[in-house]
């Protein structure tokens, strides 16, 4: 067997033109790539890739599948162990998860599993999605609160074992940062709202503009009949650097700024009603996807100059590798070892941002080298839009009207690795419980937690069920 | 969805509807607010609620046009359409004891929020005087309803056509300068609201204020609604929306309600083209 060193390439939307629409970059496989690129796989025995994957999807399995041609099989085969493949296979960070540890990948590059397991998924849409029969009834009801990654798992799992479930989401849109966060350009909205239908069509109930913890807290739950309650809640509270000028006009937290454009549809301001204002120069602080999003989705608006300022190296940037060579094929900046300290304004309105040059001292708690300021090394640049993406804390509101609900000091959920909580009855999973992460520890979560679930159900009310 | 039961203009510009909204009716307490959508390309608009009916489920707003979204609302929806999405309650509630003599002032469509806050300071056993202001006598409503939850109503236009002539500071200096006041409300625009903390400062009385801020969510996650209270950061839709009025940083807030004013214009042309067109 020849070995091909290199990924099948995946055609893309070209950097010039891209950066005018917000249409997705990559535009997946044809068949003939997908077979192409299947065809590299070595299928090796012991398949390291399947442990590289947090919900171990039987990656060899599916890949032959797509080889033989079978894709229906192997879009069967992913979805033993994941519901939502569309949107894995384009935002989970393969290079350091599934790609990273292929056997391939030692000497070439790796197979691109990512972009098969999306091509599969596609396929799937093209030629008609399958729904599971939902397991007999057990006549148990449970409440899943939030429509994320984890919520919508965890119900599609619980439908199988047999339960009610009903979703409650705050939003007007369910997705969570699916719909909220990851723009249209990256992960189209179209294929959240199919996800969310096939959610549905399984049976779950989803019920918008509800606030756990406003509308109905979660003993009401319990009282209106739900026997347990799921919190995938998420992360989204929105830090700021809590440095002078932060509230000036002009300043924006990438959530705010991300909301505007993807769950409100600023970019088709004033056909829709919300506005959005970019300005000519702006700067994205942070290193992570929320940046990254920030900056592409700020160019696609008209900006000129987009700098992404990040206080480490390239080497931490915790982006998925694909976000960064995207932005800077379309244009956006990097400065590297810089940190804002003072935002300048001239009536009430942002001007500028001072800022310090920084350099890597001893590592951290996180195994990365900490960034410490220089002194005197303070410069100002010229903006008149920034926009603050330097991460998300677990929201308190569930935690704060849950009696019971034991919490860390970080203001996420404490919950074991199946999501049982201190509190009988609540499970837990996502980034309420691990503070912001990915979407496949989030879908990883809420699985598990419906396995917990089904088991304390039985365990509680014997095995026949709650009818 | 939420049906729209009632709708009436209460006064020049100023429009009350009642919609069906059981679960925020059956939960509403006084400071709380929802958020509305009015149809899918809508923006998310918050409103206090001014009233509400567990019994009935319904709640009602007080809705003065303004904008492009505001004047939508009571342009073309009435009764028996649906509002697309409401959510809520939402923020805190405000803090209903007994202080002693509470002074309510509304200016405004302000008149609205305050309406439940001194219902609920009346129940609490507060001696309760409402100052009620607008501009001129067509800008008045609800005065039936908040003498009936006063102890005294004291109403003030700025051009004398009804009541006292003047601003609602004036006779609020009035009651501080008698010695009678323990604590204030004060809901309208942000000028009225900096005015009275300001005149409440000189008396060293607590004076509680609603700030209205630009809000997406209304749940925390955007932080769109950021004011500074006693130099930190707050989040008027889950801190909020109530802070103590001596200590908010006016300039900023006023700076930043003002953030989207030309893309707001626009957005009223647009839509006043789109009436134009349907004529
Ligand atoms: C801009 C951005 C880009 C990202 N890019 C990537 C990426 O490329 N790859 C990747 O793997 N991960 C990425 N992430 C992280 C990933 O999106 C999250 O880890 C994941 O969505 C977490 O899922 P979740 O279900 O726990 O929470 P969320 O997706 O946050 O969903 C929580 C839901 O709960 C709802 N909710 C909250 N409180 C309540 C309440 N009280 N009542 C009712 N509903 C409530 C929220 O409205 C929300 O819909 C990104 C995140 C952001 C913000
Ligand atoms: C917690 C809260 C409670 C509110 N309660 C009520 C209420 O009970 N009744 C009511 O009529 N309005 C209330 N508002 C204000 C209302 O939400 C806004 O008037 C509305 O969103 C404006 O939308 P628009 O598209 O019609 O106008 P826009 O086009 O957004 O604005 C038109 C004009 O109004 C000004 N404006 C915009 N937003 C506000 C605001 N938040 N406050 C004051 N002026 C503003 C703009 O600067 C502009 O000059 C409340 C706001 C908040 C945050
Ligand atoms: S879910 Fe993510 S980690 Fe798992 S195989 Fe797919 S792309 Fe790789
Ligand atoms: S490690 Fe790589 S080459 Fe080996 S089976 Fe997995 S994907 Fe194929
Ligand atoms: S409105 Fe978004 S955080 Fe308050």
């Amino acid at each position: 067997m020849t070995i091909v060193p290199r990924k099948t390439p995946m055609r893309e939307q070209p950097p010039a033109e891209r950066i005018r629409n917000f249409h997705e970059v990559p535009l997946g496989y044809t068949p003939e790539e997908a077979v192409q690129e299947a065809k590299r796989c070595l299928q090796c025995k012991r398949a390291p890739c399947i442990q590289g994957c947090p919900v171990n999807i039987k990656i060899p399995q599916f890949i032959r599948r797509i080889a033989e041609g079978d894709f229906r099989g192997a879009i069967r085969k992913i979805k033993e162990d994941n519901y939502l493949p569309a949107i894995c296979g384009r935002v989970c960070p393969q290079e350091i998860q599934c790609e990273a540890v292929c056997t391939l990948g030692k000497k070439f590059e790796p197979v691109a599993i990512g972009r098969l397991e999306r091509f599969a998924a596609d396929w799937e849409y093209e030629a008609g999605v399958e729904i599971p029969p939902p397991g007999k009834p057990t006549g148990f009801r449970v409440a899943v609160v939030g429509s994320g990654p984890a919520g919508l798992t965890c119900a599609a799992e619980l439908r199988r074992y047999g339960h009610e479930v009903t979703i409650f989401e705050a939003l007007h849109e369910p997705g969570g940062v699916l719909v909220y966060g990851i723009p249209e350009f990256r992960l189209p909205k179209c294929i959240v709202t199919q996800e969310v239908e096939n959610v549905r069509r399984l049976g779950v109930e989803i019920r918008l503009n509800v606030v756990v913890g406003r509308t109905v807290t979660v003993d009401e739950l319990f009282a209106d009949g739900f026997h347990a309650v799921f919190v995938g809640s998420g992360a989204g509270l929105p830090r700021f650097l809590e440095i002078p000028g932060e509230s000036l006009v002009g300043v924006y937290s990438a959530n705010e700024f991300l909301t505007r454009v993807n769950l409100m549809r600023a970019y088709l301001f004033p056909e829709y009603d919300t506005p959005i204002k970019v300005g000519r120069r702006v700067a994205v602080v942070g290193g992570g996807n929320v940046a990254m999003d920030a900056a592409r989705t700020a160019l696609r608006l008209g900006a000129e100059e987009v700098m992404v300022l990040y206080r480490r190296t390239e080497a931490e940037m915790p982006a998925r590798a694909e976000e960064v060579h995207h932005a800077k094929e379309e244009g956006v900046e990097f400065h590297f070892l810089v940190n804002p300290v003072r935002f300048l304004g001239e009536d009430g309105v942002l001007r500028g941002v001072e800022c310090v040059r920084m350099e890597l001292g001893e590592p951290d708690a996180s195994g990365r080298r900490r960034p410490i300021p220089i002194e005197g090394s303070n410069f100002t640049m010229e903006v008149d839009t920034a926009i603050i993406a330097i991460g998300n804390s677990p929201h308190p509101l569930i935690p704060r009207t849950t009696p019971g609900l034991e919490v860390s000091r970080q203001g996420t959920i404490v919950a074991d690795d199946l999501g049982v909580t201190s509190r009988e009855g609540v499970f837990a999973g996502g980034d309420i419980v691990t503070g912001a992460a990915t979407v496949i520890l989030a879908m990883g979560a809420g699985k598990r937690a419906a396995y917990a679930i089904d088991r304390y159900l039985r365990e509680k009310y014997g095995r026949k069920g709650a009818g | 969805m939420a049906k729209i039961l009632k709708t009436k203009e209460i006064c020049t510009n100023i429009w009350e509807f009642i919609i069906e909204a059981p679960l925020i009716a059956s939960k509403a307490q006084a400071g709380q607010f929802l958020i509305l959508r009015l149809h899918e390309r809508g923006e998310r608009i918050p409103l206090t609620l001014a009233d509400w009916d567990p019994e009935a489920g319904t709640v009602t707003l007080v809705v003065q046009a303004v904008g492009k979204s505001t004047r939508e609302m009571v342009e073309r929806f009435g009764e028996g359409d649906e509002i697309r999405d409401v959510v809520g309650p939402l923020g805190l509630p405000s803090e209903i004891k007994r202080y002693g003599t509470v002074v309510c002032v509304g200016g405004g469509v302000g008149i609205a929020p305050i309406y439940p806050i001194a219902r609920a300071l009346k129940a609490a056993g507060n001696g309760v005087v409402t100052i009620a202001g607008a501009r001129r006598r067509d800008l008045l409503f609800w005065l039936d309803k908040l003498d009936a939850v006063s102890d005294e109503l004291i109403v003030t236009t700025d051009d004398g056509s009804f009541g006292r002539k003047g601003l609602v500071t004036e006779p609020l200096r009035e009651l501080l300068e008698a010695g009678r006041v323990d604590k204030i409300w004060a809901i309208g625009p942000a000028v009225m609201m900096k005015f009275c903390s300001l005149t409440a400062s000189e008396f060293d009385v607590p004076i509680v204020v609603s700030l209205n801020p630009i809000m997406i969510d209304g749940t925390g996650m955007c932080g769109v609604c950021r004011v500074e209270v006693a130099g930190e950061t707050k989040f008027a839709c889950v801190d909020g929306p109530e802070f103590e009025g001596d200590k908010v940083n006016w300039d900023l807030f006023l700076a930043r309600l003002a953030m989207y004013r030309d893309l707001e214009e626009k957005a009223l042309e647009a839509y006043r083209a789109t009436t134009e067109e349907r004529l």
